[in-house]
């Protein structure tokens, strides 16, 4: 199974991380990563740019069309920083792995199982799940025709 | 009554702590167990014995952390339980003389770096469990159960096997290591390419055990393929400049990416023609790409060809990357099985051709390969060979010859939902 360690911090934590050398929080996520490659666990992961830069926008569905500002300045509490995503056995073992990230006090990891296909295998007759099945028989039949 | 309530629920509190404790341990083991056992069989030379204590260790701290609750590093915890275990174990055995005077003084020696796990240990682990001594049914086991750090239930399930059966395996398995005499060590320099051949292979098939199940009611069994990725992934990270075993993550990588849409709603497979190719895996066909980029890096760094993992991956990757199934590059898949068939020459190789011939070219060349395998009588007994056949004279309107090829490629399918597919075909060619 699937899960993703969502990184989120504190304003303030996030102030606080800019006085510890950035070699150094290189080197310790560096260090976090590598042991779960060589777990062969980590799937993948990203860290997301400073807001200071500018980059980051917020697209609010409030309103159709959506809204596009700026942001997310000012209503965020703690501020969505990163993600990791890892396959492991249990949830236990993600608690595990999650557990031993280089984060301080003011960051947070959210836990969450990422879906995957059996989630879904209620919805055998849903429309685009039957499509495929509509499609496979075409197929079927074209090579049946010697197509 | 009051009274009587309150001890059930202490006992509820206990079972519950009790759960909470061992999937706690169950996580710890599956992270740490491999290099546990490798430091111990380091010291001991035994893997055996370095299993049965750090087992031991498991049950000592299940009971124990029950009632003083988890200790700040755990891991070390087991590790240190685990030395003494071994030792307990060592008095009780007839090899005591010499080995123990070693432990005595390793145990005195708290800090004794030699006790520290090292990388290179599980490697060790590894090449051990993969012992040409051994039987590859037990070579996979112990695999998975020494280095992906898997439950004798846990590696049953997987293979659809009592645990029993499991356990007798792996009980054979460490007598036979340890009536060769196997020592814990890595294999000689002369030893090295065959031996690693061997590991990647007992990973290989561990991965298409899991990715086309022989036998069962199920056609895949997607957890035992993500168990030897996992190995699969470890090895890289402990020999990294080793291109074969990249290249067999990547081979991994690719075939699993399209384990969402190999199943059909009725369980029954579904040709790779005929997916939903927006149910591939786009992430993980990205990492398959990395690692076989990876693979071919260091080739050329070593002033290598590629090997017959990294021909296979390059053609998974030929699929994994075409848009839509007659976007495919038939014609490099071809010249990619043509390589392949020079390094490793084999019917099933042979045959994998034809179906690429005959999407690159047309059924006529395709059936003149499948006919010269079947002259030779290649791949007897097996589903695979009248199955290909009976597609191309499907194609070529040969109607009744068609039929008879899947009719006999349905009597010998060993897998239940395989059959109802060819028994569907053989209906209706």
């Amino acid at each position: 199974m699937k899960y993703m360690f969502i990184m989120r911090a504190t304003d303030e934590a996030v102030q606080a991380s800019k006085d510890v050398p950035f070699e150094q929080i290189i080197n310790q996520m560096g260090a976090y990563n590598e042991s779960m490659i060589n777990a062969g666990v980590m799937l993948g992961g990203e860290g997301l740019a400073d807001l200071s830069e500018g980059s980051a926008l917020v697209v609010d569905f409030a309103e159709d069309p959506p809204l596009v500002t700026d942001g997310p300045y000012g209503e965020t509490h703690e501020l969505f920083n990163g993600f990791w995503i890892v396959q492991v056995g249990s949830r236990e073992e993600a608690a595990e792995w999650a557990s031993r990230a280089p984060l301080g006090p003011g960051s947070k990891l959210e836990v969450r199982r990422v879906t995957e296909a059996s989630d879904f295998a209620d919805f055998a007759d849903n429309e685009y799940i039957r499509k495929e099945e509509l499609w496979r028989q075409e197929e079927e039949k074209l090579n049946a025709d010697g197509k | 009554m009051a009274a009587g309530r309150r001890e059930a629920e202490r006992g509820r509190q206990v079972a519950a702590d009790q759960a909470a404790v061992r999937g706690r341990l169950d996580a710890l083991w599956r992270i740490e167990g491999a290099r546990i056992v490798a430091a111990l069989a380091r010291v001991t030379d035994d893997v055996g014995l370095a299993e049965d204590a750090a087992q031991d260790a498991v049950a000592d701290a299940l009971a124990s952390w029950s009632r003083t609750g988890i200790p700040r590093s755990p891991g070390a915890w087991i590790t240190a339980v685990a030395k003494r275990r071994a030792i307990d174990r060592w008095r009780r055995s007839e090899r005591l003389q010499d080995r123990y005077e070693v432990l005595a003084r390793e145990l005195q020696d708290e800090g004794a770096p030699e006790w520290d796990p090292l990388p290179d240990d599980v490697l060790r682990l590894l090449f051990t469990a993969c012992h040409p001594v051994l039987s590859t049914e037990a070579q996979i086991a112990l695999t998975l159960r020494v280095v992906g750090s898997l439950r004798t239930e846990e590696i049953a399930r997987l293979f659809l096997v009592p645990t029993a059966t499991v356990q007798q395996r792996i009980g054979r398995a460490r007598k036979t290591l340890a009536a060769a005499r196997v020592p814990f060590e890595p294999p000689e320099p002369s030893e090295w390419t065959p031996r690693l051949r061997g590991v990647l292979h007992v990973i290989y098939l561990m991965f298409t055990e899991g990715y086309a199940a022989t036998t069962g009611e199920n056609w895949t069994r997607p957890e035992l393929a993500a168990e030897a990725l996992r190995i699969g992934r470890i090895l890289t990270g402990l020999i990294p400049r080793v291109p074969e075993a990249h290249a067999l993550v990547a081979l991994m990588e690719f075939s699993a990416s399209r384990f969402a849409a190999r199943t059909g709603p009725g369980g029954e497979p579904v040709l790779l023609a005929d997916q939903d190719r927006t149910r591939w895996d786009r992430a993980q066909i990205q990492r398959g790409t990395a690692a076989l980029a990876r693979a071919d890096e260091l080739s050329r760094e070593l002033g290598r060809a590629r090997g017959s993992y990294a021909l296979q991956a390059a053609i998974a990757e030929c699929h994994a990357t075409a848009v839509r199934a007659d976007a495919t590059d038939w014609p490099r898949i071809v010249l990619l099985y043509e390589a392949l068939g020079r390094i490793a020459p084999g019917p099933v190789v042979d045959l994998n051709r034809a179906v690429a011939v005959s999407m690159a070219t047309g059924p006529v060349a395709a059936l003149a390969i499948v006919n010269r395998l079947a002259d030779q009588g290649a791949l007897h007994g097996s589903y695979l060979l009248p199955s290909v056949r009976a597609e191309l004279l499907a194609r070529l309107g040969r109607t009744d010859e068609a039929r008879a090829e899947f009719t006999a490629a349905a009597a010998l399918a060993g897998n239940h939902r395989e059959r109802v597919v060819l028994e569907r075909r053989a209906a209706s060619p």
